[in-house]
């Protein structure tokens, strides 16, 4: 916990010391700002379906742009045998990345709350708890492909080669249910329960199923032990 | 201490290091010596834990390091050869960080950064941002967070590089320094500050020690004919030529013509030195002696010889 913690602040520093973190907020407000605004005034409806559709297609961008370079920087710039010969576990220094690319994350999503201080001005009997959940899978969608874009950067030393991996992990995930007619039926169910979109929907519409909580965690886990596993084969090259 | 034994280490096809063997004891500063991918700083990565041996067992401090590398890393203090750095933030910042992750704690972190700050001269650079630092401070950045732990054993690739004169002289005082109380082990392809610093020299070549042992050991061990230059005015070619006659066992390598007079290269075996009989000579035949120097073979010479005078 010690490493993480110190690792995990070490991250958070070096997105707002510079001007990425700020780059990446402005321009994923303008996105959804403008997507979410587009539409509100016209169907006059109490909710945020908008936002809620338009932050996943934002994601396909904006995570793997956030986490490129967060490990394969590291080997890039020669700092990764620093860390590997400071008394630090992989796991400890994957999981310290990992909560900091989620805060920033958390930072974006807050940043859509000025629509969500909107609805309530003008909207009339809102759904709070469809907005929480809608927050809740928007903050879990994020959280899979952020291990993703992780476990891609921890694949190259190369950040361009690390987004692309990245976008690739992301739009498998994304596309597989928009794909489904074109798959026979014996393997349909088992893609559509591998889908992001799927577990959205349903926590999206104020389900909360923990067969849908279930998914998103073991796939945050399957990749964060992939990535440390990434890094412990290094040793060996 | 380290006692290394058979280490290998492969990377793919390329064999780095093929089976060396060493120990080192605590209170010695050792140099690794070898030519650019002579494999020491694969010695060194593996030493340090950022790389595993393919074969071969390494202990330090009794400890194992394939067993016991969390351990180990604690003990170690490690700068890496091209000394990188995280550019985006604060000498103080990286060495706060530093500090937290080898677990010193708060009231002692003022110390060791007071300590530090004096040994490596940061002094006025601890709010730069690092990447905005000259090389020379940089290296001294990375000095700092290896040794701010005070490491038992500290592990320096190519300390000195990018440093000027000044304070090539201030990290070789500091080295020797360290020294006396901890486990130094540092490589250089600069044979004079490998020389001025260590103990004990390591002379790696294609992956296999070559030659260990102290530097005078090395030297001695090695040495060969001995070079003599004379400059003499008042005689002539010939006269000069026919010295390899009158004396035995000298063997005459150059002659040189200056507006007045010769320079003369030659060469003898220790065994047999000819400088009195050069001498009397000289005077005897009446003519004037400006200069009689003899040259040593130094650790160049010999490190040219050794790893087969390659480049």
């Amino acid at each position: 916990m010690h490493n993480i913690k110190y690792i995990y602040s070490k991250e958070l520093r070096s997105y707002f010391n510079g001007p990425m973190a700020y780059i990446f907020l402005v321009i994923f407000s303008l996105i959804t700002g403008y997507f979410f605004s587009n539409t509100f005034f016209i169907f006059g409806q109490s909710d945020m379906r908008a936002l809620f559709q338009i932050v996943p297609l934002v994601y396909l961008f904006f995570i793997p742009a956030i986490t490129m370079g967060i490990i394969s920087k590291e080997k890039n710039t020669g700092t990764m045998e620093v860390m590997c010969t400071l008394p630090i576990k992989n796991y400890e220094f994957v999981i310290g990345k990992y909560l900091a690319i989620l805060t920033l994350l958390k930072v974006a999503l807050l940043l859509t709350g000025v629509m969500f201080i909107n609805l309530v001005f003008v909207g009339t009997s809102i759904d709070y708890g469809a907005v929480f959940t809608g927050y809740l899978g928007l903050f879990l969608a994020g959280a899979v492909y952020a291990s993703m874009g992780l476990f891609a950067s921890s694949l190259t030393d190369n950040q361009v080669v690390g987004f692309i991996i990245a976008i690739f992990f992301v739009l498998i995930f994304f596309l597989i249910d928009k794909l489904l007619i074109f798959m026979p039926n014996t393997i349909a169910g088992t893609l559509q329960y591998l889908s992001i979109d799927y577990h959205l929907s349903n926590i999206s519409r104020g389900v909360l199923d923990t067969r849908n909580l279930i998914y998103f965690f073991s796939m945050i886990t399957l990749f964060i032990v992939l990535t440390v596993e990434s890094l412990n084969s290094r040793k060996w090259n | 201490m380290i006692e290394v034994k058979k280490l290998y280490k492969n990377y793919g096809n390329v064999r780095a290091v093929q089976g060396i063997d060493f120990s080192i004891n605590d209170g010695e500063i050792v140099g690794f010596l070898g030519s650019n991918g002579a494999g020491k700083s694969t010695t060194l990565k593996i030493l340090s834990g950022y790389l595993s041996p393919s074969s071969g067992q390494i202990s330090i401090n009794n400890l194992d390091i394939m067993k016991d590398s969390h351990e180990i890393k604690k003990i170690i203090g490690y700068l890496p050869e091209s000394n990188p750095l995280y550019n985006d933030m604060m000498v103080y910042d990286l060495l706060e960080f530093t500090a937290k992750i080898r677990k010193i704690p708060n009231n002692e972190f003022k110390d060791a950064l007071d300590k530090v700050v004096i040994q490596c001269g940061l002094n006025g650079i601890l709010h730069k941002n690092v990447g905005a630092c000259s090389k020379g401070y940089k290296q001294r950045v990375g000095l700092a967070c290896a040794m701010i732990h005070n490491p038992k054993i500290l592990i320096l690739d190519e300390p000195v590089t990018g440093l000027d004169p000044n304070q090539i002289v201030e990290i070789r005082e500091l080295i020797k320094n360290l020294g006396k109380e901890k486990l130094v082990i540092m490589s250089s392809h600069i044979l004079q500050e490998i020389e001025a610093t260590v103990d004990r020299i390591i002379i790696i070549d294609q992956g296999k020690i070559i030659a260990d042992g102290s530097t005078k050991k090395i030297i001695n061990s090695n040495k060969g004919n001995i070079q003599l230059q004379l400059e003499i005015i008042g005689a002539k070619k010939e006269e000069l030529k026919n010295l390899e006659n009158e004396i035995s066992n000298i063997k005459i390598s150059k002659i040189l013509k200056l507006k007045s007079g010769y320079i003369i290269n030659l060469e003898y075996a220790q065994k047999n030195d000819p400088r009195e009989q050069l001498f009397k000579l000289i005077v005897k035949s009446k003519w004037t002696l400006l200069e009689m120097t003899p040259k040593s073979e130094n650790l160049e010479d010999i490190f040219r010889k050794l790893t087969g005078n390659k480049s």
